[in-house]
This record gives structure tokens, sequence and C-alpha cells, in this order.
């Protein structure tokens, strides 16, 4: 099944990829790809594995069976560390540290796109102003824009964004959006995941659809 | 790439520090409240002070660290921090190393520094106050690595103060023994080489193991 007819290997594949949670099947198998310039939106009802693909990808979880591959080498620890930026439903911000001191945190720990700066990413996101307050002052809107600011001003091609739309006004969910569509003109690539309910990234897309098993 | 994460790690655990200094300060004042507490309850009585003087500041100084080390990774666990360091291109373990080694300075070296006052709180003898420095000194970093170990084990738990404890605890007891003990033996006009010896190679040990498994311990309990 020729699925890509470029001679580029896909930037993620997976195949046969599987998880259990105590012997209780979460999703797969499933076999999917995303090239360079493409995303993929996971959709799925509440329950249906959705999260779970994501962590498992991002290597937050260990897979049962199946293999993931990044740009055709088989996905170490290492390679995933590079590639990919995971965006969960954690913040993973700090609570007693303002806006910036946050990025500048999450860029040291992750590496920063050459010419980025963490002040452009927050005026990016909506964000200019707010450099100096702290965090536990954001709304979750707010702190949502500042985990897209990480992201955007991370180096990793592969983007796993989970609910990225959820918490989010009108206007953010078409920052979301643009950034997805500049990331994959970049060259980069993005799984989404949503249940559904809003609209979709004017990129080139591809759909997974997961169901509870049953 | 290490350098500027560690860097950046040191930066927001001093300002985090900074922020909430009204916690910072709680284990600091716990070893100073045994402290205080042990010398009245003995009366002030100097000779029966200065006899138990070594081992009640080691007991307080051990004390204050399992206070405080519930807090070593549970902040960074709810908030999801640990996911990101999970999947930082930096090896997990070393960022487990630099958050330990933060936490012993902002938690044990403050201690480190009063022992000398605390000591004369105590009525500790002069003559012992190196050998106790130097215990401590390397009893303390030692004592950090083995509760980072099980803090990481139970960052995966909602409630975990007693269980830390619990834990920690056997861990806790050769460091304390040889601790307390080299200084009981330079007070007894022994050599307390031996026993400093030992707590150094413990600390040699754990500076590589202890980053490791507590890493391990956070992976299998965040997934």
């Amino acid at each position: 099944m020729p699925a890509f007819p470029s001679d580029h290997p896909p930037l993620l594949a997976a195949r046969g990829l599987a998880f259990a949670r105590n012997e209780q099947p979460v999703f797969g198998p499933l076999d999917f790809a995303v090239d360079a310039g493409e995303a993929l939106l996971v959709q799925g009802d509440n329950g249906a594995g959705k999260t779970t693909l994501l962590r498992v990808l991002a290597g937050l979880l260990r897979a049962d069976s199946g293999d993931v591959s990044i740009d055709g080498r088989p996905a170490t620890i290492g390679l995933r560390a590079r590639a990919i930026s995971y965006m969960g439903h954690l913040p993973a911000l700090k609570a007693d540290l303002t806006a910036l001191e946050n990025l500048d945190f999450l860029c040291g720990l992750h590496g920063r796109r050459r010419g980025q700066l963490p002040a452009n990413a927050m005026a990016i996101v909506g964000l200019a102003g707010y450099e100096d307050i702290l965090v536990r002052q954001l709304s979750a809107g707010q702190r949502k824009r500042l985990s897209l600011a990480r992201l955007w001003l991370a180096p990793s091609p592969l983007w796993l964004l989970d609910e990225p739309y959820a918490n989010l006004d009108l206007d953010g969910i078409n920052l979301v959006n643009r950034m997805v569509q500049a990331h994959l003109r970049d060259g980069g690539a993005a799984l989404l995941t949503t249940h559904g309910a809003y609209a979709a990234p004017p990129v080139r897309t591809r759909m997974l659809a997961l169901e509870r098993p049953s | 790439m290490i350098w500027p994460a560690t860097k950046a790690l040191m930066a927001r655990d001093l300002r985090l520090l900074w922020r909430r200094r009204g916690d910072a300060m709680q284990p600091a004042l716990l070893a100073l409240l045994v402290v205080v507490l042990f010398a009245l309850a003995l009366g002030g009585e100097a000779r029966a002070l200065s006899k138990v003087a070594s081992a009640v500041l080691w007991l307080a100084v051990l004390l204050a660290g399992l206070l405080s080390l519930d807090s070593l990774f549970r902040g960074d666990a709810d908030d999801g921090s640990l996911e990101q360091w999970m999947l930082a291109p930096v090896p997990l373990g070393w960022l487990v190393l630099v958050r330990t080694f933060m936490h012993w300075s902002t938690t044990a070296l403050p201690l480190l520094v009063a022992a000398p006052f605390l000591g004369e709180l105590l009525h500790l003898p002069r003559n012992e106050l190196p050998v106790l420095l130097a215990s401590l000194g390397l009893g303390t970093p030692l004592l950090s690595l083995l509760g980072a170990v099980v803090a990481a084990l139970t960052v995966g738990m909602r409630r975990s103060g007693i269980l830390v404890a619990l834990l920690a605890l056997p861990l806790y007891v050769p460091v304390l023994v040889f601790g307390a003990g080299s200084v009981a033996a330079a007070a007894q006009g022994l050599d307390s080489t031996g026993a400093l010896l030992l707590l150094a190679a413990g600390l040699v040990l754990a500076l590589v193991l202890a980053p490791l498994a507590a890493a391990a311990a956070i992976r299998i309990a965040l997934s």
C-alpha cells in the first residue's frame, strides 16, 4: 500500500500500535503516518483513548505492542525528546512565577527555536503586557495561551496537542489554527486531539477516528 | 543542552524559594524548635547537654530534612512539570540530581551554617564541632539523595506524608548511626575517620545511583 507517494519517510509513523491498561485494551492496534506539512486530527468520544495515544507517542507511556518511527528511524527516548513537543492537560506552569519566567525556564529545558524570543512569542499568542504577571493571576485561557507560546518557541518539528482548543475563546481557537498552519508551512507536523466540536485548522489534514473498544 | 537546562532549573528553584520564603523557612524553624525544646527539657544543665548535643543536632537536621521531603517533587508532579522534564532532551536523572541539590542547599545548607550557633545553645564541646560539621556536610547530601528516591516512589500518590517518613526511615538509620557515631567517637578521643569515610563512600555511591533510581521511579509513578 503506497500511502506515501514521496521518497521521504513520514515524520511520524506508527505500526500496529496498541496499549492496554490492566489487560483492558485502551486503543489499537493502530496504523497511521503523518508527513511533514500535515496535521493528523485524532477524533473520538471521551474515554476513547485520545490522550493515552498522545502520551504513548510522546513516550510518557510504553506501548504494549507495535512500534513508532520518527523520520524513518525507531523512536528512542533521545530522538523523541528532540523531535516532539507535547502539550497535555497539565500546563506545566509554576503559579508563583511570572509568565515570562515560566517561558524562560521551559526554553532552558527544551531548547529554543533559532531567532525566536520569549517576549515575541508572548506577543504572538496575545499576551503582550502580561510578561510580569504571576501565572496564578492568569485565567485558564491565558495559561493555555502561555503553553502555546512555549510550544511556539520549542525547536521540535512534531507537535502533539491534547485538546488544544479547550478553554480558549473564538480568537484563541483561530490562534491555534494559525499557529498550526505556520508550523506546518515550516515543514513541521502536528497531531491534534479533539472530540469533534471545533473547527479544524485549514491545512492538509488526515483523520484518525478512535472508538472505545467494546 | 545540559548546561542551559541546569541553569534554568536552578534559577527557577531560587525564584520559587524567594516567592514562598515563608514556607521555605519551615524546616529550619523545626530544627531550631527541636534544639531549643531539648535544651529547655534538660534544664539547661551544661554537663547533661554537652553529652547529647551532637546527637540532638543530628536528629534535628534529619527531622527537618524529613519534613521537607514531600515537597521535593510534589509540586512539579501536580502541575505537570515532571511530564515536561521527562520529555526534555536532558536526562531525567540529571534534572533530578539538580533539583535534589537545590533542595539540599535550601533546606540543609542553612542548618549546616547555623550548626555552630545551635551547638553553642546545647553546650557542644568546641573540639567536637569540626567533626560534627564534617559529618553533617557528608551526611545531609546523602540523606537528601536517599530521600529523593523515596519521594520519587511516592510522587504518584495524593497524600503521602507519613508514608514518605516510614519508607525513608530505614534508609536514614545507617546515616544517622555513622553520622552521630563519628562525633561520639571523637568525644571519647577515638579516631572518627572511619565513620566519616564510610559516609563519604555512601555519598559517592548515592550521587551516582540515587538520581537514576529516582528517575526510574518517577517514570513508573507517572505512567
